[in-house]
């Protein structure tokens, strides 16, 4: 706690909002696993149970083929490994920007955090790009089952990675007025931590969705 | 006059520490921890696009992509260097997903074949 001069004494002598980010941290474990779940059951690959008078089953037809396209066409892997290469790179310079503050290099910190949101926003706007060539192509959230969980797993991470380019935006105005000192390198770690998970969560998602093809 | 100073090396007191106060790596480590993941996506990429079997594609590319997960959740998130409990949480939840994960594949089928 010697390095967190803010924080409040705890029977665990761990601070809680760290505690707190952790298991905030390993629910979402569960969310994103049971994405990438529902993605890898029903991306198309066997049959989707389709029996007369069950019309939940049936409102998304099953189809792996997006007009007339096999959905792994869609898929532009030497973009998408750009995009995973940025947001891989901003864990990099947000570890940099934590490395900063601790040492007390204002300058540096202001440097990392900015550039780290710089790295977020080129990637959400990549995940908007490729969104927008899917639609184009033809597939949608309600085209079939690929597209509902395609869009919903990538979609949530991308809805995650904005969330995390927001925090670190407001971090680097608190830095810019001199409100974020040493004293407060918690904030930094927490966003850290955040920023950190969105990016491990983008490996499994590369690897299992774009790499790794029926 | 010292063999480093004649050589131009800065002192010991004046150069970048290896680790910090707090027990976290400095910025050094966490580069070259951010080259190795830079290096390990070029590989993943390359053997995408090398002529492997399914099975070994597969293999090779979830030992990759758990290498760089590992990496990353135990330098970059310190778990490597900060109170056990917090790994705790963490092996935790991700422990309940891998179960939810083989659980929906096994009963409902689907897979990564």
């Amino acid at each position: 706690l010697s390095q967190h001069a803010g924080a409040l004494e705890t029977s665990t002598g761990l601070d809680n909002r760290k505690l707190l980010m952790w298991l905030f941290l390993a629910s979402e474990c569960l969310f994103f696993g049971s994405l990438i779940g529902a993605y890898l059951l029903y991306r198309g690959d066997h049959e989707v149970p389709c029996a007369a008078g069950e019309l939940s089953a049936c409102v998304f037809p099953s189809d792996r083929a997006v007009n007339g396209v096999e959905y792994q066409g869609l898929f532009d892997i030497p973009f998408t490994s750009v995009s995973a290469f940025v947001l891989l790179m901003s864990s990099v310079t947000m570890v940099l920007a934590l490395a900063a503050i601790q040492r007390g290099n204002q300058r540096a910190l202001r440097v990392w955090l900015f550039t780290t949101a710089l790295l977020g926003i080129i990637f959400v706007s990549g995940q908007a790009f490729e969104f927008t060539e899917f639609h184009e192509k033809g597939l949608s959230l309600s085209t079939n089952l690929f597209g509902t969980t395609f869009f919903v797993l990538t979609g949530f991470h991308g809805a995650h990675v904005t969330v995390g380019v927001l925090i670190l935006l407001s971090l680097f105005v608190m830095a810019m007025r001199g409100r974020l000192n040493q004293a407060k390198s918690l904030n930094v770690e927490l966003a850290g931590l955040y920023w950190h998970f969105v990016d491990v969560v983008w490996i499994a998602i590369f690897t299992l969705v774009y790499l790794i093809q029926p | 006059m010292t063999l480093a100073e004649y050589r131009g090396a800065k002192p010991s007191h004046e150069r970048e520490p290896e680790h910090d106060e707090s027990g976290h790596p400095g910025p050094l480590e966490y580069a070259r921890i951010g080259i190795i993941l830079a290096v390990i996506t070029a590989v993943e990429v390359a053997i995408f696009y090398a002529s492997l079997s399914k099975w070994a594609l597969v293999v090779v590319l979830v030992l990759l992509s758990a290498l760089k997960f590992a990496m990353v959740v135990l330098w970059f998130m310190h778990l490597k260097f900060d109170a056990p409990v917090f790994s705790w949480f963490f092996v935790g939840g991700l422990a309940l997903a891998s179960l939810l994960f083989v659980v929906v594949l096994s009963t409902l089928g689907g897979g990564l074949f």
